[in-house]
């Protein structure tokens, strides 16, 4: 084996330097010749009937091409898909332009196309939609009561489908317990708000018979696939490119209405489109991440043994399903047992539809919701045992020797070290000291608070058994006549640097150079197949499949070797990209000389196919289970209901790390995006469905001054599951910060007998709470 | 629409003369009429800052200003930054310093930056902060830009 060199090590960033000097090209600057510009106009009711759409003048305004309506189209562009698998699914049809009838604000009515974007717009302004307001329902909760207005009026009611999962028996573990732990839950919609909003070009070629999508995805393989059934058009003429994606978050894990609507204009008018969102759009229609609401139930006894916890919640999957809307629910059911030995679990999840747009996956996807009601309920137990939440979390840990464990939801974590994490933590922050601080700041009426999240998270997605399209990854690397390598991965990074860090991997074990490894992804006919990134599964499935690929390229390469050198394999040594012979240390081959050898073909072993390349697909095992404490300390101005966050420790671990640097980019990421939505993040509708936060101003996003200083470290516990030993690290800090903010803050206020507080933790409401407090 | 109106503007250091609509917005004009497309566009309402440039030696949001209102002015974008000699300081510290994921708001976040520095060359951490509070980073968490801000004000105090 040779030495590595780079993995494990601060590599800079090799995707930097384009991106630095705007040079790199997101979907809106790419420069096509002849390219139509189409501008979408959306629905300002939420609920509304269309009597008729009258487009003659937008028709007739110079420049504009055509306006398309979907009276239109009618059924020659299919349903938007969903992938969720349940049986007890309702799946309305989901049309790229509404047919007759529009259920949120927002919902794309018309596009208007012309030779540039103004126009296009203009054209929107002249177009008449005679709409005919019908009820609508915003809430989640009244959406599933009796009488409520009907999203879709084929079915009786607005349920959209049940889930369950868990095992054991609750009603006994109520008989035993001493205490029984109850609160509600809401984890408000947030909006993902990548800065690069979304984009297609779809370009059609009359003469070849095919179609080329650029799309800022996240999964162009599962696009392309997709597109051709949504389109009816063959997949083998479809290429998507995914060019630079400036941000995800898990909002483009997704196949929307304007990717199949571009399609289908292209190929119409034989010609270019191009249609970027805008920022207003983006609020309006592209997926929401969480909304949830529901209620925990934890039996306890008195020495904080925990015997059993149900969570009963509902999901607000807004008016139509997005591709995986549905699968929400299960990652957070399938996770409600947080990192805690819970013999009975019970989780019911049912999605009600509302007139607003879907939910989806937003960083975390379903986690977040799983970790924070876990994770606030230890709080809540230990506030009603009086016992520290530090004390509580020690005893219902699973241990090192439990692993792997098997949980009663019914996974399998793969492998962990709680207690080690938790130490760390609790070592960095000073624990027993800030005890003593907030015993002293509250008799000085100063209100500090301490919160804990010893998270798990469920990563690496995934075994394909588990995923609705599959949950493998592709790598292929491959070594030129002139000894450079190329790595072809499935995965699609947007900002996750794994054109670094599979460099990284292939540098080590061929023993090239990083500057002669080049990492291509986001193409269709480049790559040959993929599932794309998502789910923290870059590194884990797709760095897999990339190892284990290089692995074969230097077996090859070794047999090669031998060859040239006449003599065995067995008698060859591989060091800093040489093969020598054992004992004979000036008779060697360089890999690159092997790779010339490999194409001229001459001095190959007999029957062994010239060229020097392998393909792997890694098809995991398992998940992946990272893991960490994060522990937050704040001080609550209870005058103006301000929160500082006065100290913020994070112990992580993702398992075996590739690229140090990249991780804690990572964590800090996530940790931004989960205090967000701790603090400030809230996507609002009225009652009547209008969109409140429609804007940047409406929303808030965190700022540089909004984030505290943090303090890092890691724990490093490899998984069983791929040979390298690593766990994705994407999301572990949006799920596993919120939960220690919120239990930070209520901790504050316990001398004022609060005891939960929804998110976001607005100045508004915490001011409140010191008024009057909530029990 | 075929009302247009005609501008000078100086872009990197390049005279351009240009016929253009009165409605065109800057950001537009950089990037469609000039082929500039470093400059990104993120919230079209001045609240993100990917749009970041400067105009007369200040940092401006070039999607909330129209291309007309640039008439006469100098205009600096992200592709003014790197010379023969190599990348910016800013750029160099971004690089080293991990600060940046995706890359989308990266370009107005250095020119916001460069505004920043021009104005105070050694800011503390919260002036930092607070410097880059029009500019929204959705990846990073600004741990690491606030990182390559304080690299940048170093190397840029040593190089003058």
């Amino acid at each position: 084996m040779p030495v590595s060199k780079l993995v494990g090590t601060k590599v800079k960033r090799r995707e930097d330097p384009r991106l630095v000097q705007g040079l790199s090209h997101y979907v809106d600057d790419l420069r096509m010749a002849d390219v139509m510009h189409a501008a979408i106009l959306r629905s300002p009711h939420a609920h509304a009937h269309i009597n008729g759409i009258n487009t003659d003048a937008a028709q007739a305004l110079p420049g504009v091409v055509t306006v398309v309506t979907g009276a239109d189209i009618g059924d020659s562009v299919g349903s938007v898909p969903c992938a969720a698998a349940n049986p007890t699914l309702r799946t309305p049809p989901h049309p790229v332009l509404a047919q007759g009838e529009v259920r949120y604000v927002g919902e794309p009515v018309a596009v208007a196309v012309a030779g540039d974007s103004y126009t296009a717009r203009d054209a929107l302004d002249l177009i008449e939609v005679d709409y005919e307001p019908l009820p609508a329902v915003s809430d989640l909760e009244k959406a599933l009561e009796p009488g409520s207005p009907l999203v879709h009026s084929q079915w009786d009611s607005n349920q959209a489908f049940t889930f369950e999962c868990g095992t054991g028996d609750m009603d006994k573990a109520r008989a035993e317990a001493d205490v029984i732990v109850r609160q509600k839950f809401i984890h408000q919609r947030l909006a993902p708000i990548p800065v690069e909003t979304r984009g297609v070009v779809a370009r059609y070629f009359p003469g070849e018979d095919e179609l080329t999508v650029w799309s800022s995805t996240q999964i162009p393989h599962l696009l392309r696939a997709m597109l051709a059934l949504v389109l009816g058009f063959p997949e083998h003429r479809i290429r998507v490119i995914a060019p630079e994606v400036g941000g995800g978050f898990g909002c483009k894990l997704n196949v929307y209405r304007e990717e199949a609507l571009l399609a289908h204009l292209a190929m119409k008018l034989k010609a270019t489109v191009k249609w970027i969102e805008g920022r207003r759009e983006n609020m309006q229609a592209t997926i929401h991440g969480r909304g949830q609401v529901g209620t925990v139930e934890a039996a306890v006894k008195k020495d904080g043994t925990i015997l059993g916890v149900t969570y009963d919640s509902l999901l607000d999957t807004g008016a139509y399903h997005q591709l995986l809307t549905p699968g929400m629910p299960p990652l957070t059911g399938l996770m409600i047992s947080g990192s805690y030995k819970i013999p009975t679990l019970k989780f019911t999840s049912t999605g009600g539809f509302t007139n607003k747009v879907a939910t989806d996956a937003y960083r975390g996807a379903g986690r977040p919701e799983a970790t924070l009601v876990i994770e606030r309920t230890m709080d809540l137990i230990a506030r009603e045992l009086d016992m520290d939440p530090v004390e509580l979390r020690r005893k219902n840990f699973a241990q090192p020797s439990d692993f792997p464990l098997s949980v009663a939801t019914g996974l399998a974590y793969d492998s962990g070290n709680y207690q080690a994490a938790l130490d760390k933590a609790l070592e960095m922050v000073g624990y027993q000291d800030l005890r003593a601080e907030q015993k002293r700041l509250r008799e000085e009426g100063r209100y500090m608070g301490i919160g804990f999240s010893t998270y798990v998270e469920i990563c690496a997605m995934g075994p394909s058994a588990a995923l609705p399209a599959g949950g493998w990854e592709s790598g292929t690397v491959r070594m030129d006549f002139t000894g450079k390598a190329t790595v072809l991965t499935g995965v699609s990074p947007h900002g996750q640097g794994e054109e670094t860090t599979f460099a990284q991997i292939v540098s080590d074990d061929l023993g090239v150079p990083i500057e002669d490894v080049a990492v291509l992804h986001g193409d269709t006919a480049v790559v040959p197949n993929g599932i794309g990134t998502f789910g923290s599964r870059g590194i884990s499935v797709g760095g897999t499949a990339v190892y284990m690929a290089t692995q074969k390229v230097r077996e090859k390469a070794e047999a090669i070797a031998a060859n040239v050198l006449e003599c065995s394999t067995d008698d060859l040594e591989f060091e800093d990209g040489k093969f020598t012979v054992k004992g004979v240390p000036d008779k060697g081959i360089t890999i690159q000389e092997v790779a010339l050898q490999a194409h001229v073909a001459t001095k190959l072993p007999a029957g062994m196919e010239p060229g020097l390349q392998a393909t792997s697909v890694f098809e995991p095992s398992n998940f992946t289970f990272p893991f960490g404490t994060h522990i937050c300390v704040v001080e609550v101005d209870t005058h103006s209901g301000e929160i500082e966050i006065k100290k913020y420790v994070a112990v992580d671990d993702c398992g075996k790390v590739i690229n140090p640097m990249i991780v804690d980019g990572q964590v800090q990421g996530g940790i931004a995006q989960g205090l967000g939505q701790a603090l400030l993040e809230e996507v609002v509708y009225d009652e009547d469905g209008q969109l409140v936060t429609g804007s940047l101003m409406d929303y808030a996003v965190a700022r540089a001054e909004d984030l505290p200083p943090l303090e890092f470290a890691r724990t490093e516990t490899p998984s069983p599951v791929n040979p390298m030993g690593v766990k994705g690290v994407g999301e572990a800090g949006t799920i596993g910060s919120t939960p220690s903010i919120v239990n930070a803050v209520v901790d504050a206020l316990a001398p004022f007998g609060v005891t939960h507080i929804d998110m976001p933790l607005k100045p508004e409401k915490i001011w409140r709470l010191c008024q009057g407090g909530n029990k | 629409m075929s009302n247009t109106t005609t501008i000078q503007v100086r872009v990197n250091g390049v005279s351009r003369t240009d016929e253009v609509q009165p409605r065109l917005l800057l950001v537009h004009y950089l990037r469609d009429v000039l082929g500039l497309t470093g400059t990104h566009i993120g919230c079209e309402t001045s609240l993100c800052g990917a749009c970041t440039v400067m105009v007369d030696g200040a940092a401006a949001k070039s999607c909330t200003l129209l291309a007309v209102q640039a008439d006469g002015c100098e205009v600096e974008t992200i592709e003014s930054l790197a010379t023969e000699d190599g990348l910016h300081p800013i750029q160099e510290a971004f690089w080293d310093c991990h600060g940046l994921q995706c890359g989308f708001c990266t370009p107005g976040m250095i020119m916001a930056t460069r505004q920043l520095l021009q104005e105070n060359p050694s800011p503390s951490e919260e002036e930092i902060r607070r410097g880059l509070e029009g500019n929204i980073c959705r990846c990073t968490g600004y741990k690491h830009i606030v990182d390559a801000v304080q690299q940048a004000a170093e190397q840029m105090k040593a190089g003058t």
